[in-house]
């Protein structure tokens, strides 16, 4: 099952529909990374709230998503981990560590819009 | 408890799907795993089964999670196998028994495995040590060069 990739802005909105198999994952990966380039988008979201299980290979490949972003000069947010969905990652010692995450996708708009403003003002003031 | 059990990395004859004796068996399916695909029927399957015991939600998404870590190990490892899932019912109580059994290369250090971080693939390394967290009873029999099965049980609460 494909996920859908839908440009908003300066951001790409990645948004599960269904169960994914580790190789929709993957592509997945491959494609957010290169449209990343593509259309110079400042911030990405993957929209998770569809997934009712994440186990290690999920949340490695999200994690490797945020950071292989980053490596491209953009930021990532995860949005949508349900409570029962987080309650076993947790068991799992599963945690994200260094990956922005938020509620939702208002959440994670907010938080890429405080994010490159923020990197505006420090260009602004490095520019002094 | 069979005697098999008790010893980890005992040497057992892997190759015929033995049935729970210890249980009452009322509904079994078995998946065979080949493909990543594969793996996402089997978790499907088996939060399908649970549902009808009327697990929690937080435990169905446990269990599904314990078997897609299961499913992955014997893709990821032993290329080929597969998993049997039963709903089971002990002393009026009941609950689900998730089965992998593959004949890849089995595990040489079981002890090491379990104590979780080690990994000799690239997943993060919580596969069984993982699995043995999310449910409620776990046993491993393994053997190099014949294979792996784990049982993996979540009970009703």
């Amino acid at each position: 099952m494909e996920v859908p990739i839908l440009k908003q802005g300066p951001y790409l909105i990645a948004s599960i529909q269904s169960a994914l198999s580790d190789a929709d994952l993957v592509e997945l990966r491959d494609g957010l990374v290169e449209k990343v380039g593509r259309l110079r988008s400042k911030g990405v979201i993957v929209d998770v709230t569809a997934l009712d299980v994440m186990d290690s290979f999920a949340t490695r490949t999200l994690r490797d998503i945020a950071f292989m972003i980053r490596l491209r000069g953009a930021e990532t947010v995860i949005v949508g981990i349900q409570p029962d969905v987080a309650f076993t990652m947790v068991q799992l010692g599963l945690t994200l560590e260094g990956v922005p995450t938020a509620l939702d996708l208002e959440g994670g708009i907010a938080y890429l819009n405080k994010k490159s403003a923020a990197s505006g003002r420090e260009a602004k003031a490095r520019g002094r | 408890m069979d005697a098999e059990y008790n010893q980890i990395g005992a040497s057992t004859e892997l190759a015929q799907p033995s049935s729970d004796r210890r249980y009452r068996v009322f509904e079994e399916a078995r998946i065979t795993i080949e493909t990543d695909t594969d793996i996402v029927v089997a978790r499907q399957r088996g939060r399908e089964l649970a549902t009808r015991l009327g697990f929690s939600s937080s435990d169905l998404t446990l269990t599904a999670t314990a078997i897609s870590e299961l499913a992955r190990n014997i893709v990821q490892y032993a290329k080929r196998g597969e998993v049997t899932l039963r709903l089971i019912e002990r002393n009026g109580r009941e609950g689900i028994a998730v089965e992998a059994r593959d004949q890849g290369p089995g595990i040489a250090d079981i002890r090491r495995v379990l104590e979780g971080g080690y990994s000799t693939s690239r997943s993060l390394g919580l596969g069984l040590s993982g699995v043995k967290r999310l449910m409620d009873e776990f046993e491993i029999e393994s053997k190099v060069g014949q294979g792996t099965k784990v049982v993996a049980r979540k009970w009703r609460k």
